[in-house]
């Protein structure tokens, strides 16, 4: 720097490259499918995983087809009868804490490679994907000895069948997985098309931690493999992470079958500022409500709405925000916002931002420049959007807010409820009584106040209405994999 | 410090139908937007997250060595301690000549001649504590006469301790007063006001005493007198780096944010350089908006800058100790 200059002058940080390096992951050029503690090949045809932010193949990977569903349902089923099912918990449990701990020692691996096939940045995989997927499987090894206690059963149900989403590949893994394992169930995972790899990764731990052959079984493969997966006639248990289409797909699948099943589906969110928050962090609140992992979050607080009286200054103060967040490479350690997870994604994301200009609710992004290949879409605010908008009513799945205002409690009640959906909401204000009296008015599986997208495995999660039934995590998560 | 800031002679006269009572000066400073703790401090962890490597951690050392100022205040401070402390302010690496000098030092008033002296033209601020310095209990009068005393000696900046006694029962008008008293006393002189945050305690109580100051005059709010800890933290620095931001969004006055005591590595020092760049934005990354009070940090700072340059790390024995 030049320490002559004068004060006018403009003073630039740039922030030099800092990229997380690639060297710690070593992916293969193509994979097989996880069963039976083992690597077979698939019968279907294979595919290929991009990243989504350089558009590189970065492997093959086998696809499941309804025969290779068979043999891995079989092979949990054997595993259940004959190992896992009749396990003592507290043996059970050292599998799982030893799982937990590989993790962790795993850590950099996982994160790098989660970012690198999913196109989320380093930062949120380092800090959030990875420790809280560790933290599940340290919670639910807990549990694995003292089922008696949990009010739900003691017994296993069987094989469970999961099906599990895109946007946090490796964390929704270790939902699904650690409870049931601790329960002692077996598993049929499928991991989403576009992001195969961390589950691929986590079959090798299960091999690394000698978990029993069978006990985990991971196929991989689109649509149609989870349709064989969830309409198997030897699962026991459906689990789903995903859009709402595709679970009212299941739920009708599975109607009139024994099959118990758990549905975690989208949200709109309603994330409601009152005129007394903390400004400067009901900001940050907001900023991490839809922008943490570029909005493809089913909880994301996706609707924002601000008390008239102070709605001028939130947006104003949101705004010099959103300016500086930084997009591009997921891998620099300084990247806030990283790419959308598919072309397809992009599509719909781009299509209903197109919708929301045409509704006439005013379109605001940040000036920033957007890398030359793979699939980016700026941080967006839509503001002036009411109810009958449709970007206030669909799941963008986007780095999108919808902004809508209300003058008193009452209001935003009745417009954070109006909503097919139910996942979540979050409360911004430094009145305590006010906090309670929200919380028990939204009707949402989770109300955070004054924070918004935190996570923690003792902490049970889930949705109303079309977001979703079950509970995941916390002692009510056992519930769903216990008779 | 330059003129670029509004020169009025004592407090900011915007604000005069708030400071007109102590009725409606509590009112606005209850008024102004609270801070939900745990929001601020996962925010302040979140920056201290970033990584800044190669031509951008050159840019933050010299950037943060030109923000230095460098303190010595203990009673055993002798005028030799501070002819060498002034030495190394102008010259922190004598043996590179393209190493900038610190932005100031930071004494007691009876030494403020001594570095007067030695300092001479070099453009390295002498910056004086006083007020009864630390702890701010003395009457009106002596905290007047320790000001003057500074400033007659030569003092360019001065560092005042708010009465933390008067904020923590509520009496906002008469810790306004005092500041703007001494804002007055200290002439040409530029005033920071040290809030001792690590006695205030809650961030509600940090942005009300940031505003108080700002409003009575400061030209710059500071964290700590480093006597009581904790001292110095980067949460407490984003707060005031709001305020400082907030404030000049309001009146269009630019204020300095001086975090002070217990930051010690370049890791450190970089981080604060990171939440000055993203909270308050980059036209405080200079040193006549943003100051480290600082001893030991200095010296890692050069070493670090060492190690850029030549790729190597220098034992500590090779950087002079103050």
């Amino acid at each position: 720097m030049d320490p002559t200059r004068s004060p006018g002058d403009r003073h630039v940080f740039e922030y030099a490259p800092a990229p997380e390096s690639r060297e710690i992951v070593d992916i293969r050029p193509s994979y097989g499918l996880f069963v039976g503690g083992e690597f077979v090949d698939g019968r279907g045809r294979s595919f290929k995983t991009i990243s989504p932010s350089t558009e590189e193949v970065l492997a093959e990977v086998a696809e499941a087809d309804a025969t290779d569903v068979d043999i891995a349902v079989a092979a949990a089923r054997r595993a259940h009868g004959r190992v896992w099912g009749r396990m003592p918990g507290r043996e059970r449990a050292k599998y799982l804490f030893r799982i937990a701990r590989i993790i962790q020692e795993r850590g950099r691996e996982l994160a790098v490679l989660e970012s690198i096939d999913n196109g989320k940045p380093i930062k949120e995989t380092r800090d959030v994907d990875v420790p809280i997927a560790a933290a599940h499987f340290f919670y639910y090894a807990g549990w694995a000895d003292k089922l008696e206690y949990s009010g739900h059963g003691t017994e296993s149900l069987g094989v469970a069948g999961q099906v599990i989403p895109w946007n946090f590949p490796l964390l929704m893994l270790a939902w699904k997985i650690a409870p049931a394992l601790a329960c002692g169930n077996t598993v049929v995972l499928k991991p989403a098309e576009t992001t195969p790899l961390t589950a691929l990764l986590f079959a090798e731990i299960c091999q690394q931690a000698d978990l029993p052959p069978g006990v985990v079984n991971i196929i991989t493969g689109a649509g149609e493999t989870g349709r064989a997966l969830v309409s198997h006639p030897d699962v026991d248990k459906v689990a789903f992470t995903g859009s709402t289409e595709v679970g009212k797909a299941i739920a009708r699948a599975v109607a009139g079958s024994d099959k118990r099943v758990t549905l975690e589906l989208g949200g709109k969110a309603a994330n409601i500022v009152f005129d007394d928050a903390p400004v400067d962090q009901a900001v940050e609140g907001i900023v991490n409500g839809i922008f943490f992992n570029q909005g493809h979050v089913c909880c994301a607080g996706s609707r924002l709405l601000v008390q008239e009286s102070v709605a001028e200054e939130v947006l104003a103060r949101l705004k010099r925000r959103v300016a500086t967040l930084r997009m591009g490479d997921p891998l620099d350690k300084n990247t806030d916002i990283g790419a959308i997870n598919s072309a397809e994604q992009l599509a719909k994301i781009r299509e209903l931002s197109a919708i929301g200009e045409q509704e006439a609710a005013g379109r605001w992004s940040p000036p920033c420049e957007l890398p030359e290949h793979g699939f980016w879409f700026p941080p967006t605010i839509f503001t002036g959007v009411s109810q009958a908008h449709r970007i206030a009513r669909e799941e963008i799945f986007g780095p999108v807010l919808s902004v809508l205002t209300f003058r008193t409690p009452a209001e935003a009640i009745e417009k954070a409820n109006n909503t097919p959906y139910g996942l979540s909401a979050g409360v911004w204000t430094e009145k305590g009584s006010r906090i309670l009296k929200m919380a028990n008015a939204l009707r949402a599986g989770v109300v955070w106040a004054n924070t918004f997208n935190k996570f923690d495995p003792a902490s049970p999660f889930g949705g109303y209405q079309e977001s979703g039934y079950g509970r995941e995590g916390g002692r009510q998560g056992l519930e769903a994999y216990l008779r | 410090m330059t003129s670029t800031a509004t020169e009025t002679a004592g407090p900011d006269r915007e604000w005069a139908d708030v400071t007109s009572s102590e009725s409606s000066l509590r009112r606005f400073l209850h008024g102004l937007p609270g801070v939900d703790q745990v929001g601020a401090e996962q925010r302040a962890a979140g920056l201290a997250t970033r990584s800044i490597k190669t031509t951008a951690k050159a840019y933050a050392l010299d950037l943060a060595i030109t923000m230095v100022d460098l303190t010595t205040l203990e009673g055993q401070d002798t005028p030799g301690k501070v002819r060498a402390l002034c030495a190394k302010a102008m010259r922190p690496d004598p043996s590179d000549p393209s190493c900038p000098s610190t932005a100031a030092v930071c004494i007691y008033p009876d030494l403020v001649a001594t570095a007067k002296a030695a300092l001479g033209h070099s453009g390295v601020h002498v910056a004086s504590v006083a007020t009864a310095f630390p702890s701010g209990r003395a009457a009106m009068e002596v905290k007047l006469a320790d000001t003057r005393a500074a400033v007659a000696a030569g003092a360019d900046e001065v560092d005042m301790v708010i009465d933390r006694g008067a904020f923590l029962s509520g009496h906002y008008l008469g810790v306004f007063q005092e500041i703007a008293a001494v804002r007055e006393a200290c002439g040409p002189a530029h005033l920071k006001v040290i809030l001792e945050t690590g006695e205030l305690q809650t961030y509600d109580n940090v942005r009300r005493a940031g505003w108080l100051a700002m409003m009575a005059g400061a030209h710059f709010i500071k964290t700590s007198t480093g006597k009581v800890q904790p001292a110095a933290t980067l949460p407490v620095t984003l707060v005031m780096l709001e305020a400082v931001r907030d404030y000049r969004e309001q009146t269009g006055r630019m204020i300095g944010v001086k975090p002070a005591g217990g930051i010690r590595t370049t890791k450190d020092a970089i981080k604060y350089l990171v939440t000055v760049n993203e909270i308050a934005g980059p036209d405080w990354l200079h040193p006549d908006w943003f100051r480290f009070g600082a001893s030991t940090l200095l010296n890692d700072l050069l070493m670090q800058r060492t190690r850029l340059s030549t790729g190597r790390y220098s034992g500590h024995d090779y950087f002079t100790l103050d």
